[in-house]
């Protein structure tokens, strides 16, 4: 099998993992042993092992959100030994593989933590705050018709490809669990600069920055202090320019939007 | 004028406050240092007690000191907001496990606590020159001057007052490392081709601003 280890021999390890029955009920941090892991499984896999062990035991498993399971969807969302995502750069929890742990490690795993972050149960978090936001002005208005064609609008490849940066953000979350000030403001000028790169994007332009900015702050996340930790712990790199970019596309809003709330 | 109230309190508003009056404050310094550094001059004081002279009465400078007491009331005031907003943020379970030295830099972490170093060093500073000079009653020098120079000089020799000095300006120094390139990038003023030069200038000015003022009562206490 390409990329397996003949010679990994499979590990024992120690779980500390956050349970908690629902929003309203208080959590806890629970003990629990897995065994035989491969050093080639995923973490995401190293829990559905824990599951199938606390099924046959007759134990509820542990909630946890996933999706693709490639490191696209943006659906999984683990605070690893500390750190967003685990101690990988660049790296979402279904890509983080067991090898980066050894034989007799203890893992501390939790949800997301963020007041607008609550958690749904166990290691399951809404972030439908995010959708929200999205809502309030993360899209380009499009003429209904006929397909245009391909390339019609030229666009400077170095633009382009800084929006195209910019777009990969898969809003996961790790820049609001891993930030000191729970701010979302990295998600938010992924998106903001994305769309102000463009031209399909300058309809909207004013608009859609102080529309995304106040739903931002009435979803009460936090306010960017410049710390860094966002970019540092985003999986996909989403670059702290784009807190720059979205800084200056807000105040220059604000400055000339026929806007007068 | 609801647009700009609601803009200065949104949460970029509320950086955009802290990153204007922090570079104006950094202005500020500039001044400070640049017309301290007379107490160097060694004619017994006479160039500082008029320079003291000169920033106590001139109608200008007077009125400059309403600004520098605006920016340094809004610096403090939104730190207090960002801070209480930013902590209810961050919400009441925090994580079990947080390695977050592991992703940034301590200065940068610690903006709160060395702005509240520096605010203790500003209060106790405020009243052994400043109030002392503006109510107090200085011997007058040979000028007629009030002696501002002798009471420094003796505040000097006195080795806490030299080591809260001290520590004040290492706190600042963190505190500008992070603040001054922080401003900028609140601004928006970033651009591939400036900004390196901003973060160098930054640490440059970091520490020798702070390096100035250190040296102050350091050069009286050892020195003098």
């Amino acid at each position: 099998m390409a990329g397996s280890n003949p010679n990994a021999k499979p590990m024992n390890l120690t779980l500390k993992v956050w349970r908690q029955k629902n929003r309203d009920a208080q959590g806890n941090i629970v003990d629990y042993q897995v065994r035989d892991i491969s050093p080639d499984m995923s973490f995401l896999e190293m829990l559905d092992v824990l599951n199938e062990d606390l099924l046959r035991q007759g134990q509820e498993p542990v909630a946890f959100d996933h999706d693709c399971r490639e490191g696209i969807c943006g659906s999984c969302n683990l605070f690893i030994n500390g750190r967003a995502h685990g101690p990988e750069p660049g790296t979402t929890t279904c890509q983080l593989h067991m090898r980066k742990f050894s034989d007799g490690d203890t893992i501390t795993i939790e949800p997301w933590r963020a007041e607008a972050f609550p958690v749904n149960k166990d290691l399951s978090v809404d972030r439908s705050a995010f959708d929200r936001i999205i809502q309030a002005g993360g899209y380009v208005s499009v003429n209904t018709g006929g397909v245009p064609d391909a390339n019609e609008i030229p666009i400077p490849k170095s633009i382009a490809d800084q929006a195209f940066d910019a777009a990969t953000c898969i809003g996961c979350g790790a820049c609001v669990a891993a930030c000191k000030n729970a701010s979302a403001m990295l998600f938010v000028s992924a998106k903001v600069s994305q769309l102000a790169l463009l031209p399909q994007g300058q309809v909207e332009r004013k608009t859609r920055v102080e529309n995304m900015i106040a739903q931002m702050d009435k979803e009460g996340f936090g306010a960017c202090t410049n710390i860094g930790s966002c970019a540092a712990e985003c999986p996909v790199g989403i670059s702290l320019e784009n807190i720059a970019i979205l800084n200056r596309e807000f105040l220059a809003a604000k400055a000339t939007s026929n806007n007068l709330a | 004028m609801s647009w700009l109230s609601n803009a200065l309190t949104s949460s970029i508003g509320r950086k955009i406050i802290m990153a204007v009056t922090g570079l104006f404050l950094c202005s500020f310094l500039v001044v400070h240092l640049v017309g301290n550094l007379q107490l160097f001059k060694n004619d017994g004081g006479a160039a500082f007690n008029i320079y003291s002279h000169f920033m106590g009465t001139n109608p200008i400078i007077r009125t400059l000191e309403f600004g520098l007491l605006f920016g340094f009331g809004f610096h403090i005031y939104e730190a207090f907001v960002l801070t209480g907003k930013n902590r209810k943020a961050r919400g009441s379970q925090g994580y079990v496990a947080n390695h977050i030295e592991q992703n940034s830099p301590w200065q940068s972490r610690n903006m709160g606590l060395l702005g509240t170093i520096i605010l203790v060093f500003l209060l106790v500073h405020l009243y052994n020159f400043f109030y002392r000079a503006r109510f107090g009653d200085l011997d007058p020098d040979i000028n007629n001057n009030d002696d501002l120079y002798t009471l420094v000089v003796s505040s000097f020799h006195q080795w806490w007052y030299v080591l809260l000095y001290v520590l004040a300006q290492v706190a600042l120094c963190y505190h500008l490392i992070h603040g001054f390139k922080s401003a900028f990038q609140s601004l928006g003023l970033t651009h591939r081709k400036y900004t390196p030069f901003v973060t160098y200038l930054g640490y440059a000015f970091s520490v020798l601003v702070c390096a100035g003022f250190a040296a102050m009562p350091l050069y009286f206490f050892f020195l003098q």
